[in-house]
């Protein structure tokens, strides 16, 4: 795809005036990183205040046809409880497929209003599928809304709360996974405390055309700098969390995912969501390979792809799926797919990089503590 | 006396006396990002012209370093196991990657001086 097929986002202009590096990623032009670097901006964001441009990723409304609730309607394609989800309240779930693996991850809000909408925040990269597929599914039941005139930010971080409550004061009173909408000299926001990064902070959802001035007035701050994709994923890294496409797919189940907490009991009972017989049945027996933390023992870096070995490098027992350098831990970390049987913290593991076998471990997640406020 | 020479790759050798000290030029750490890990080859090493010398990992990937020139290794940057980021801030001085006793010093001689390289990254943006 040539740079110029490139879609932006709404802050496209302000990320050429605060210097980033602008990378191809799911379609977007977005930035990789500004002038401080990946590593300046990760320290920043796990420290002080973030702002992040997350407008790439997919928007929607969807409404229930008779103008109730959609709720069931949507449960019909996750394996979350969406019905008994309260007003002003987020879930993370995920689209499964009829093998019951992972077409999408997504966030579902109930809107405070409780209007008879649920809002959903899905994967770029995977937008248009997701809604086509959600608008197919549930024709008969409910309307998807895409709502691509809205920008997505989010502002994560210590500093994150008195930051935006200088804005916007009623975002305090939220905790996190719930959701209110606010407004900010007359801009329509809809916000909620969540995030990517595992600290506590927000997603702010508003116009598209009020998108800029928003953000250059919440870096006027001088808790607040912009950070790229590339200290995204080293956050998200630490905090233990999956990033489609790379350590969830269409091939992996939320329970080889280490995901099992987003399959609701009530769900589970009712055996009701896509690829259920396959996910009980795991669930029951135990899945014959995990999603694991991996520390590599010294500092190389093992990447994805990587092949993973039992302790002796006698046998490949998984492979790595997001791999990097960790900031806050400074040294690398990685996650991955390995046989249940040594899927324990603590144990041993060889990584195979560049052809030589290195001793690594497989850790808990998350290596960095979550700071989220309850 | 001593002699700069550069490669396509961007790695740069410094000659003198025989001995060649080798690192990556500053266009190459910028476009790089923060190093965050170094593997060096060993002493003793017999390299010849255009060999995987060493890796450099950023934050965002591995890249691999070129022997700039045939040789053997003598010595190597042990300081960068603990401080990689020297490389982004030092690429040409304290950032230095190993040093090779050259084997054929003609082969500088197919390499660029200052002057060339500076016209070769200006080429590239």
């Amino acid at each position: 795809m040539s740079a110029d097929a490139l879609k932006t986002t709404p802050l496209h202009d302000l990320h050429l005036a605060l210097g980033a590096k602008m990378v191809p990623f799911a379609g977007y032009s977005m930035p990789v990183h500004y002038a401080d670097g990946i590593i300046a901006e990760h320290r920043h964001c796990r420290t002080r205040a973030g702002l992040f441009d997350v407008s790439h990723m997919g928007q929607a409304f969807l409404v229930a046809r008779d103008g109730a609730d959609p709720a069931a309607a949507i449960e019909r394609l996750v394996p979350g409880a969406i019905a008994t989800l309260k007003p002003g309240r987020m879930r993370y779930t995920v689209l499964l497929n009829d093998a019951g693996g992972i077409r999408d991850d997504l966030m579902v809000t109930r809107t405070a209003e409780a209007d008879g909408r649920l809002f959903l925040v899905v994967n770029a990269a995977v937008k248009d599928a997701d809604f086509a597929h959600i608008s197919d599914a549930l024709a008969d039941a409910a309307v998807l809304e895409r709502l691509d005139d809205r920008a997505l930010l989010a502002l994560q971080g210590p500093r994150a709360a008195a930051v935006l409550g200088e804005m916007v004061p009623e975002v305090c009173d939220l905790v996190f996974m719930q959701a209110l909408d606010a407004s900010w000299r007359g801009v329509p926001l809809a916000i909620s405390r969540s995030g990517y990064t595992g600290e506590d902070g927000f997603e702010i959802s508003l116009p598209a055309d009020a998108a800029e001035t928003f953000a250059r007035t919440l870096l006027e701050h001088p808790d607040v700098a912009p950070i790229g994709l590339g200290a995204r994923d080293s956050l998200r890294l630490e905090a233990g969390l999956c990033l489609y496409g790379h350590d969830i797919d269409e091939t992996t189940t939320p329970v080889e995912a280490d995901l099992v907490w987003a399959i609701a009991k009530s769900r589970r009972e009712r055996a009701d969501f896509p690829g259920a017989a396959h996910i009980l049945k795991q669930l029951a027996e135990g899945p014959a390979r995990r999603r694991v933390g991996i520390r590599p023992g010294d500092r190389t870096i093992a990447r994805e792809g990587t092949p993973v070995r039992d302790a002796k490098g006698e046998r490949v027992i998984g492979r790595v799926t997001s791999g990097g350098f960790g900031p806050s831990i400074d040294g690398p970390i990685a996650m991955g797919y390995v046989e249940t049987a040594l899927a324990e913290p603590g144990t041993g593991l060889m990584l195979e990089i560049r052809g030589k076998l290195r001793p690594a471990a497989v850790a808990a997640l998350p290596f960095v503590p979550h700071r989220y406020v309850r | 006396m001593s002699t700069i020479r550069f490669t396509k790759d961007h790695e740069w050798i410094r000659v003198e006396d025989g001995r060649g000290t080798v690192g990556i030029t500053d266009y190459a750490q910028e476009q790089l990002g923060d190093v965050v890990f170094v593997e060096l080859p060993e002493v003793g090493a017999t390299l010849a012209q255009g060999d995987e010398a060493a890796v450099v990992e950023s934050v965002k990937a591995a890249s691999e370093v070129y022997a700039p020139v045939s040789g053997q290794v003598v010595e190597r940057n042990e300081a960068l196991e603990a401080e990689p980021g020297t490389v982004n801030e030092s690429p040409m001085d304290e950032g230095w990657f190993f040093v090779l006793a050259l084997a054929d010093p003609a082969e500088l001689d197919g390499l660029m001086d200052s002057e060339a390289y500076a016209q070769y990254i200006k080429d590239l943006d």
